[in-house]
Formats: structure tokens, C-alpha cells, sequence
């Protein structure tokens, strides 16, 4: 244990994390830059900015998750959307009901939906969690190409069952008239809303760099190095990944019920595996297993979509070649370039 | 439920089941032999369909496309593999994800700047359309029958050429020790660059076949590539007849599950909350069984260890 301990001292083993040198001012510059954008396109009326920001910061969230499981774990899933629209459908179901006045799936002793974000969020983390346990518990007895699959086969999995089942849109989706609310605060005035997002965002960074800085960090970074050696140590690996997974799935889920709220709508697309695909995408081209890479990939991410997207109508194109390059060439991503190679990856 | 019902789904499950072979097959010898995971795989099916359909309405001769679309495919492969695929070897399954992810956006979007957004047709030869009459008053489409012979010809095949062929012999060889028969003077580039083109052809092939039951157009591939990844995870990562035996059955329980599920269902349930029960969870009928058969064997049916 003693060797343990001395062999996985945080400050050398993530160094990429304790805030320090420039990849920490480059942290701060990223939320700040983020939040005081949003703030400007405020004062300058610019709506269509302002949920530009909040979808980064969604977007960000949801890859803060997929980073814990991905960078920090190791464990490549593919099926990140699954937990994402499983979110957004929490808060659309919600609403739905709410709205109609008829008790949730229709089932006679279940309360009549809920139009109050914090009640959808404990839902949300809640079932999420249980998806994220389901899902981690059959995918972590494999390894490598088949976890991939396996995950994405989950996710693919709850995808065609959003667009066969009628109840709640089907293919078509699902709007919510009105956004949900909170106590205190007006979530349909555009500045708040995204204040709560960022809010949320910034939790679950915080929440993940509590975790990767605490004696679970560490294993769950031996898991992904050396399980073996992990092992040997007295810690068995499939646990601690199995938790880190299931954290990973409930953060996804948050975000993913915020996203229906930012856009009042719902839809099977936020199951699809092309939403996996780029949640992978962002957290790559921020930099794997760093800490704020998925804020700065979500960033450039979602500018490079409303840029490209506004110059060409065949952005993803050019996506696609960015995207060839950086994983050809550049392999530290955003972060990496702008704040050096990490130690740790 | 008539007998003749029975048969002719389960006919249309062998034939989706050979489709899917057509593209597992080669998805599994890349992964067996050079241990790369291929999203992009979908790309190649694609541009079978469309190279098919295009030189198909330009000569109106559907054997002279199908052969154009097939090679086309597997020249594409060519190329992809000496530019980007080449590359990727030595990387984690990570970085092959993303870079084969990024090839679906590039042939994608590149696919939608050549031809719109606006499907391609491209219509059953003259010599297989109509229906063949079997046994016991069943009639089958001639067209979807031959896809089954087929099926049936590559997979034979295939089996020919990896246990009776030099290549065969070579291929294997890759698959058990890679830097083995590198060093025994086997030109181990080439070799990869061979069968990846080979897996790049026959996945226009099934592109191509299918391409004249349904409309050739953009994304045609995603949901069949999914579909093969489903295959060749049941059957085994890198094993052949683990992707024919998958490929089969993913085909039969997809297809028959379809049909069969609301009608069983609407035994015990009124009717519209049968069909509606019925076609969500058919929907998701193959993977549940992914799910099941790993959970029991977690490196699918003949998977190696």
C-alpha cells in the first residue's frame, strides 16, 4: 500500500490537474471567455449568441462526463448519447405530462409529470445513474473493440425504441411547450438559463477534478495505465471503473435534460450515434484526459459548426478533415497545444 | 399466419443475412488481420450503390454497374488505405474510431456535394425480376433470391481463398502473429493493403445488390454498418464463420421478429398497444440478443479465448 501510495502521489500522476502553471490560466480564460461572451451578446441583444453559449456550455457538460469514462478511465464508450436524449426525454416526459394532466407512462399511481427542473434532475440523475450501472455492468466484462460496440450498441438500442415507440413522438419527437422552471429564478429569460447551465457546468468540473484528485482518481487512473498492477495493490479494477462509468452516465444525463430544455424539444437524434460520435470528437479535439479539454473542445466544436456551418453547407466535411488531422498529427488536441503536452496522457 | 408467410420471411431474413455477411466478412478480416475497427466500412457499401447506380443509367447495362460499383469500391479502399487507413496500425482503437468516424464525414458529405441530396434509382436487371415459384405454392422475388446464391457463392468463396490460397495462407498467418510473417519476407504492407481492399469490395458488392431493392442515397450504410458491427460482435471479432453464423442470424431473428412480435403480442393486447409494443421492442430485438449472447460469452460465439 505504502508503495501505492508513493508510486500514484497526485501532484506527479495528474499533473495535467492540479491547477498550476498555464494550463491553468488557460482554464480561466476558457470559462471566462465563456460567460463573459454570453454576458456581451446580452447587453447587445444578440439572443441567437447567448443560447450559442449555453449550448457550449450543455454540450461541455455532457463531454465532461464522457471525459471521466473516456480520458480519465480509459473506457472508449460509444454510447454516451444513450445517456444524453435519455435526459432530454426525462424533462420532455415531464413536461408532457405536466402539460396534459395525466399521470407518467400513463401508469395510474404515477404522478402527473413535473414542470420543476429540480425535481426533473433528481429523476434524471437517478434513472441515468441506473442506465449508466445496466449499461456499465454488461459492457465492462469485455474490453477494447468490444466495449466499443457494446456501447454503442446500447445506445443504438434505445434509439430505434424512441422512434418505434408512438406514445411520445416517435421519429417526430417531442416538443415542451413551456420551459421547466426553477425555484427563485425565470429559466425562459435567455442570460439566466444560461447561467444555470454554466452553473452546472462548472459543478461537474469541479465534481471531476474532486475525483480525479482523491485517492479514487488515482485507481481509476491505474485502471486505465495498469489494471494489473491495480490489482496487485489490493484494488480491484472493474468496480472503480464501473463507478466512474456510472458518474460519467449521470452527468450526461444532466446535460442531456438541460439540452431539452434549451431547445424545448426532444428528438431520437439526441440518441443517435452520431451524437456519441462527436461527443467523442469534442473530447478529443479539447485534449483526452484533461481536465477542461471538453470545454474547449465543445467550444470550438460548436463555433466551428455556426462558422463553417454559416460559410458552406457541407461544414461536416471540413469537420471531417480537421478532425483527420488532429488525430493524424496533432494528437495532444486543443489543450495540448495551447497549454503543452500533458504529463499524465 | 400461413405457412407460406413463414417461409417466404424467413427467406427474407436469409437475405438480409447475406448482405450482412457481405459486409461483416470484411470488417472482421480487416479487424483479425490488422486489429483496426472501421466505422468507414458504411462508405464503401455506399459508393458501390452509387458508382453502381450511376454507370448503371449511363450504359443501362446493371452487370457492367455492379462490376464497375465493386471495383470502384474496392479501388477506393485502395486509396484509403495507402492515405489514412496505413497510419492507424499502431494506434489504440481510440484514435481508429476517430479517424475512421472522420472518413464517414468526409465521403459522406463529399458523396452529398457530387450527387445532392436527391436519391438514386437504379432498378432490378430484366433478367431477375418477377417471382420464382418453389415448392408448396410459395412465390419468392428472383431478384432477392439471387442475392441468397449470392450470399451463398462469396461465402464459399471466401472460404476457398483463406484455407485452399497462398494469400489464404498468408492471411491467417496475419491474424495469429503479425510480426512473424513480416519477418519470414511476407510483404506485410501489401498483404494489408489487399485485404482491406478486399473487405472495401465486397461491402460495394452488398451495396450494389441492395441498392436495387432500396434507394441509393446518403447514410444508406450507417444503419447496415451498425448492423455488422452487431454480426460480428455475436460471431466473434476476426472469425469468418463467426460472421456468416452472425450475420444469418441477426438477419432471420431481425426480420422474423418484425412480423412475428405484434402478432403474438395482439394475442393477449388490444391490438394497437400490440403493434405499437410490438415494433419497439422488435426494433431492438438483435441487440437484446447481442447483449444476452455476450453477457454468456463475452468474446461472441467463435471468438478466439
Amino acid at each position: 500500500m505504502t508503495s501505492l501510495q508513493n508510486r500514484l502521489n497526485p501532484q506527479t500522476l495528474l499533473g495535467g490537474l492540479v491547477p498550476q502553471s498555464r494550463e491553468h490560466w488557460i482554464n480561466v480564460v476558457l470559462v471566462v471567455g465563456l460567460v463573459g461572451a454570453a454576458v456581451l451578446a446580452h447587453f447587445l441583444g444578440e439572443r441567437f449568441y447567448i443560447n450559442l453559449a449555453s449550448r457550449i456550455a450543455i454540450i461541455a457538460m455532457a463531454a465532461v462526463g464522457l471525459n471521466l469514462a473516456l480520458g480519465f478511465g480509459g473506457m472508449v464508450s460509444f454510447g454516451h448519447a444513450a445517456f444524453f436524449g435519455l435526459g432530454g426525454y426525462v424533462a420532455g416526459i415531464a413536461a408532457y405530462h405536466a402539460f396534459n394532466m395525466t399521470p407518467v407512462l400513463g401508469i395510474g399511481f404515477m404522478p402527473e409529470g413535473t414542470t420543476q427542473m429540480l425535481s426533473i434532475w433528481l429523476v434524471t440523475l437517478l434513472v441515468s445513474g441506473l442506465l449508466g450501472l445496466a449499461i456499465g455492468k454488461i459492457s465492462l466484462g469485455t474490453s477494447g473493440v468490444y466495449f466499443i460496440m457494446i456501447t454503442l450498441a446500447f445506445a443504438q438500442m434505445m434509439y430505434y425504441f424512441a422512434n418505434s415507440w408512438p406514445n411520445y413522438g416517435g421519429e417526430d419527437g417531442l416538443p415542451i411547450f413551456l420551459r421547466n422552471e426553477l425555484p427563485l429564478v425565470d429559466t425562459n429569460h435567455h442570460l439566466t438559463f444560461f447561467f444555470v447551465a454554466a452553473t452546472l457546468l462548472l459543478i461537474s468540473l469541479w465534481i471531476s477534478q474532486r475525483l480525479m484528485g482523491s485517492r479514487f482518481g488515482a485507481a481509476l487512473t491505474m485502471a486505465r495505465m495498469n489494471p494489473v498492477r491495480l490489482a496487485t495493490s489490493g484494488i480491484d479494477p472493474q468496480p472503480v471503473k464501473l463507478v466512474a462509468f456510472v458518474i460519467s452516465a449521470m452527468i450526461a444525463g444532466l446535460a442531456g435534460a438541460l439540452y431539452a430544455d434549451l431547445n424545448r424539444f426532444v428528438s431520437p437524434s439526441m440518441l443517435s450515434w452520431h451524437f456519441s460520435g462527436e461527443l467523442i470528437v469534442i473530447v478529443i479535439l479539447g485534449g483526452v484526459g484533461r481536465l477542461y479539454g471538453p470545454l474547449a473542445g465543445a467550444i470550438l466544436f460548436v463555433l466551428m459548426e455556426t462558422w463553417l456551418g454559416g460559410v458552406t453547407q457541407h461544414w461536416q466535411f471540413w469537420l471531417g478533415l480537421v478532425l483527420l488531422g488532429v488525430v493524424l498529427f496533432a494528437r495532444g488536441g486543443l489543450m495540448g497545444f495551447l497549454a503543452g503536452r500533458s504529463k499524465d496522457v | 399466419m400461413t405457412f407460406a408467410l413463414v417461409v417466404e420471411q424467413i427467406l427474407n431474413g436469409l437475405q438480409l443475412g447475406t448482405m450482412l455477411f457481405l459486409m461483416a466478412s470484411g470488417l472482421t478480416l480487416v479487424f483479425g488481420v490488422m486489429g483496426l475497427i472501421n466505422l468507414a466500412h458504411g462508405s464503401f457499401y455506399m459508393a458501390g450503390a452509387f458508382v453502381t447506380a450511376t454507370v448503371t443509367a449511363t450504359t443501362g447495362n446493371f452487370w457492367l454497374g455492379l462490376l464497375v460499383g465493386v471495383l470502384a469500391a474496392g479501388v477506393i479502399g485502395i486509396v484509403v488505405e495507402l492515405l489514412v487507413i496505413r497510419r492507424l496500425y499502431d494506434r489504440g482503437h481510440l484514435d481508429q474510431v476517430l479517424a475512421t468516424f472522420a472518413l464517414i464525414l468526409i465521403f459522406s458529405e463529399g458523396t452529398y456535394m457530387i450527387y445532392g441530396s436527391s436519391p438514386l434509382f437504379l432498378s432490378v436487371p430484366q433478367e431477375l425480376r418477377g417471382s420464382l415459384n418453389l415448392p408448396f405454392g410459395i412465390s419468392y422475388s428472383r431478384y432477392r433470391m439471387a442475392i441468397i446464391g449470392m450470399g451463398i457463392l462469396v461465402a464459399i468463396g471466401l472460404y476457398l481463398l483463406i484455407s485452399r490460397t497462398r494469400l489464404g495462407m498468408q492471411i491467417r498467418a496475419g491474424e495469429n502473429d503479425r510480426e512473424m510473417i513480416g519477418a519470414l519476407g511476407v510483404d506485410i504492407k501489401t498483404l494489408y493493403t489487399l485485404v482491406f481492399a478486399l473487405g472495401a469490395a465486397l461491402a460495394g458488392l452488398a451495396g450494389s445488390a441492395i441498392g436495387a431493392l432500396q434507394s441509393v442515397r446518403v447514410g444508406m450504410g450507417e444503419p447496415v454498418l451498425i448492423m455488422a458491427f452487431v454480426v460480428i460482435v455475436i460471431g466473434g471479432i476476426g472469425s469468418i464463420k463467426g460472421a456468416l453464423v452472425g450475420a444469418l442470424l441477426v438477419g432471420v431473428v431481425d426480420t422474423l421478429g418484425r412480423i412475428f412480435m405484434p402478432l403474438t403480442l395482439v394475442t393477449f393486447m388490444p391490438p394497437s398497444q400490440a403493434m405499437s409494443i410490438g415494433s419497439a421492442i422488435s426494433s431492438m430485438l438483435i441487440y437484446i440478443m447481442m447483449a444476452a449472447i455476450l453477457a454468456f460469452r463475452p468474446h461472441g460465439l467463435f471468438g478466439a479465448k
